[in-house]
């Protein structure tokens, strides 16, 4: 690996190569019935891992990131998220 | 998927759950690309740019604990000897934020804090305040909070936990007479990111004093840091507030609290408060808690009629 003068990191955002999915327990998974599209759980995800779509459509939940802290089922004003226990 | 709308990217090593992490994901949404960030060491340091790689997408620098205001400084000034050489446009004036934590800031940072703010520099300083050095293992900063247990504030038969309260460190910064001081918390995102815009527009320097719950070194579920954070503020623990040197001795509360919570609820979802509820219900103890933000409540005037 070539280190860089002052260490500096050339490329923004690689952190993406690294898929922290793999440390979840608990799964979100969104019932499209209940999700009126308030984007709450978008903006309060720390991993950036979910990501709006169009109003009257669920958010799309990125599972190469979630990390399945749940905050976003937490914090759902319709209890449209739940937590399911993740099967390897 | 969500990769180009944060300036924060995923797969950055925060702990599940981190409030750190949401914080500057709103800093950010608010300010922008058009800005540079300055970090000192702490969690959000090192979860963030584990080398060679960088969760972000705005230019970004580390040097040391203690310099982060300095640093911010320099690029600052920087950028403004270059605009008067002529070197590079006279309307390129990115935003510079420095990041800290409250180790970074309460502590090791706070000298190049009041220099930063004591010479004018056009930087917003952000605090995310989560109560104790968390990255080398949840020892206690000036920021821990009264009662809380940490392992260098142990709870034990005769110490409950820390015994000192914590700093007033938005009211340090303000009595720098500095056009924009304010607190906010990530569970109510509208009024942090206003109060980031209004930082931003501001000549000269700001600082915002950000709670961020750390599920890790508070000890709850994952699930409950927005929830933590709100009630700290629904309780009356942090008061959410914004001084401005049009009068640096008047806070101005932006959210009144209705019904004001009772500490408890605030108290009983955390472990590091465990030790007053178990084995035996240290009543002494949280009616001292109650007694001090009530104090404060009246103070700040939180209270809505």
């Amino acid at each position: 690996m070539k280190i860089e003068p002052g260490g500096a990191i050339k490329e923004p955002g690689s952190s993406i190569a690294y898929k922290t999915g793999g440390w979840r327990t608990f799964k979100p998974v969104i019932d499209a019935e209940k999700c009126i599209s308030c984007w709450i759980c978008v903006g309060f995800c720390p991993d950036a891992a979910i990501e709006k779509t169009e109003k009257g459509k669920p958010p799309i939940i990125d599972y190469d990131y979630c990390k399945g802290c749940g905050i976003c089922a937490n914090e759902c004003p319709k209890n449209a998220i739940e937590m399911i226990f993740e099967e390897k | 998927m969500s990769e180009a709308t944060s300036l924060l990217a995923s797969g950055h090593r925060a702990c599940a759950g981190c409030g750190a992490a949401i914080a500057v994901r709103q800093v950010l949404e608010a300010a922008g690309p058009n800005t540079i960030c300055v970090n000192a060491t702490g969690c959000l340091e090192v979860t963030t740019t584990p080398y060679p790689q960088t969760a972000w997408r705005v230019p970004w620098i580390h040097v040391a604990f203690e310099n982060a205001a300095a640093v911010a400084s320099g690029i600052e000034a920087a950028y403004k000897a270059l605009r008067a050489k002529g070197t590079i446009p006279k309307d390129k004036k990115p935003n510079v934020i420095a990041f800290a934590g409250d180790g970074g800031t309460f502590d090791i940072g706070l000298q190049a804090l009041s220099g930063m703010l004591e010479r004018g520099h056009d930087v917003l300083y952000v605090c995310y305040d989560n109560e104790a050095y968390m990255n080398t293992g949840i020892q206690r900063s000036s920021s821990t909070p009264f009662g809380a247990a940490t392992t260098t504030s142990p709870a034990g038969k005769v110490i409950p936990g820390e015994m000192r309260k914590k700093k007033p460190i938005a009211l340090i910064a303000a009595a720098h007479d500095i056009p924009y001081v304010a607190t906010a918390s990530i569970a109510f995102p509208a009024d942090l990111k206003r109060k980031v815009k209004k930082a931003l527009e501001v000549e000269g320097p700001s600082f915002l004093h950000i709670l961020a719950p750390c599920p890790t070194g508070w000890r709850f579920g994952t699930e409950k840091t927005v929830e933590v954070a709100r009630l700290a503020v629904e309780t009356g623990v942090f008061v959410l507030y914004e001084i401005t040197n049009e009068d640096p001795l008047k806070p101005i509360v932006t959210k009144k609290i209705k019904d004001r919570k009772p500490v408890e609820e605030y108290l009983k979802l955390q472990g590091r408060f465990r030790h007053l509820f178990k084995p035996v219900k240290r009543q002494d103890i949280i009616d001292k808690i109650q007694e001090e933000v009530d104090r404060k409540c009246k103070l700040f005037g939180v209270d809505e009629d």
